[in-house]
């Protein structure tokens, strides 16, 4: 008799339900890639016609600095405090301490104070871009402004991605010059160096590719940030689960792609040295 | 309360809708829709909810794209307009959201300027005051001015709502459920307020409605939407005179018998 059971491991019907269920997601994945390239594409085209909304552009530059202004002053001084109290010891094994402003210096312009700037503005900025945007989709407030004759797009959308296109490198620039006033407390104590001294130690091993890889991340970082606050707001669905979706999805993807950026922008420059 | 009637010019349809049809998903919601506005004429579209009135009036008004058939507002087909038609046609439709859809970050007063600023571009701070304070006095609410919409009661943010789309001097209005959430002594004073837009504005237009004390206070003609087609129109008493059992309920369960 044979006795081989011949009973598929996984029954039909439920092969079949995962495989559908599987296709479904990498649909959805492609028509949301899809989409988000189409939303970009749609910022270019009408960012830089016109008719130009310069004092919306102006009130959201406001909004974005002042939003993160406070948290990035504070977080930008204790990275540079910390990183400089946590570096002290390995150099002074080597007798080293001499080099802590440059090693600051370089830490700091090369990676922390965009990245930081980045992380920091993707929590405050790009949450509340999500928020604002998908709370104005759920109650129609899109919806009014289009038939009232005004491109949302324009008004909202373009805007705030200028605006936070322009506004991030300012405020990595600044993120950076509070880190080193950090750095400079914790050198000042240990060492009793001059401001004088340690200024001149921290730009001398600084060369013009450190700065320009620099703003060039801040800009990238700063429209990642718009675009995907606004593409999670602007296309929210109703309900407001769907302003919490936006506002948690505006920082989670944005966050991700900052890394992805870091790493890229970080790749690239080191070819270039 | 009665309302007066304006004069409705029968050979003057603002809007034509024929054989519309619009699907989401797989549910079909409007099936095949044919719509007539007149000139100076209140079109009530009565119905359950979910059975696609407000989708209807967003077809209309160019928010949704129809799936089959054509829109024609006041002579243009709104299918074939580009962008920039568009948005020159919407200048000439006012639409009054279910919820108001006030600008919450914005005061009374800079969400009646917004569509003036943003349509006349270069258009002085004086006619804009004028204008403002014209629109507010014609829904009885000048004291609001400097009030956020968050201060304001349901049937004042109705209101304003309906003020902000009179700023721009609207040829046809378009209200969605003006008269959803409301007690019904505002509803009364909302409409009041349709027939009086239609008198003092000259307006056309299309009410979405589930209330009938609305409908029979504003209405010209009263249309019912049922399985996304209209399945009976006329007046008022034309239209409940049936045994029709799915038309006549919608009567029986409401206040005015």
């Amino acid at each position: 008799m044979d006795t081989t059971d011949t009973t598929p491991i996984i029954p039909e019907p439920a092969k079949r339900k995962r495989f559908a269920s599987f296709r479904k997601s990498l649909t959805d994945f492609f028509a949301s890639l899809y989409n988000i390239n189409a939303f970009i594409i749609r910022f270019f085209k009408e960012a830089f016609l016109p008719p130009y909304e310069f004092k919306e552009i102006i009130r959201q530059c406001y909004e974005t600095g002042v939003r993160s202004f406070t948290l990035i002053s504070l977080t930008g001084f204790i990275v540079g405090l910390i990183f400089t109290k946590q570096s002290r010891p390995s150099l002074a094994e080597f007798g080293a301490t001499s080099w802590l402003p440059s090693l600051v210096s370089i830490a700091i312009m090369r990676a922390l104070a965009p990245l930081v700037t980045a992380l920091i503005a993707a929590g405050k900025v790009g949450s509340s871009i999500g928020a604002e945007l998908g709370s104005m989709r759920v109650t129609e407030q899109i919806d009014a402004m289009e038939v009232s004759g005004t491109n949302p797009f324009k008004f909202l959308v373009c805007t705030r991605v200028l605006a936070t296109t322009l506004t991030i490198p300012i405020l990595a620039t600044y993120t950076g010059l509070i880190s080193i006033l950090g750095g400079f407390l914790n050198v000042y104590v240990n060492e009793g160096t001059s401001y004088r001294t340690y200024i001149g130690q921290v730009f001398d091993p600084l060369s013009f590719i450190d700065f320009t890889a620099a703003l060039i991340k801040s800009i990238v970082f700063g429209f990642t940030i718009g675009i995907v606050g606004c593409y999670q707001g602007y296309n929210s669905s109703s309900g407001t689960e769907g302003v919490g979706k936006a506002a948690n999805g505006a920082v989670v993807t944005a966050m991700f792609l900052i890394f992805i950026e870091e790493i890229t922008i970080v790749q690239i420059t080191s070819w270039f040295r | 309360m009665e309302k007066q009637k304006a004069p409705i010019d029968h050979n003057n349809a603002v809007i034509r809708v024929h054989g519309l049809k619009k699907a989401f998903g797989d549910y079909e919601v409007l099936r095949g829709v044919n719509l007539e506005l007149f000139q100076g004429e209140n079109l009530v579209v009565l119905g359950r909810s979910g059975t696609g009135k407000s989708v209807l009036i967003k077809v209309i008004s160019g928010l949704l794209k129809a799936d089959a058939g054509t829109v024609e507002v006041l002579g243009q087909d709104i299918d074939q307009l580009t962008t920039k038609q568009l948005q020159a046609l919407r200048i000439r439709i006012g639409f009054s959201f279910q919820n108001s859809a006030l600008y919450d970050s914005m005061t009374v007063r800079k969400n009646l300027e917004f569509p003036l600023v943003r349509n006349r571009r270069g258009i002085g701070r004086k006619e804009i005051d004028t204008a403002v304070e014209r629109v507010l006095e014609a829904v009885s609410l000048s004291q609001t001015i400097n009030q956020m919409p968050s201060e304001l009661s349901g049937g004042q943010r109705k209101r304003i709502g309906i003020a902000r789309t009179l700023i721009l001097n609207p040829e046809i209005m378009l209200y969605d459920e003006p008269t959803a959430g409301l007690d019904p002594i505002t509803c009364i004073e909302i409409n009041e307020l349709i027939n009086e837009v239609q008198e003092r504005y000259k307006t056309s237009s299309i009410i979405i409605t589930h209330d009938l004390t609305c409908a029979k206070q504003t209405g010209d003609r009263i249309a019912m939407l049922l399985d996304g087609k209209f399945q009976r129109e006329g007046s008022f008493e034309h239209v409940f005179d049936t045994d029709n059992a799915r038309i006549k309920p919608f009567f029986d369960y409401n206040f005015i018998k």
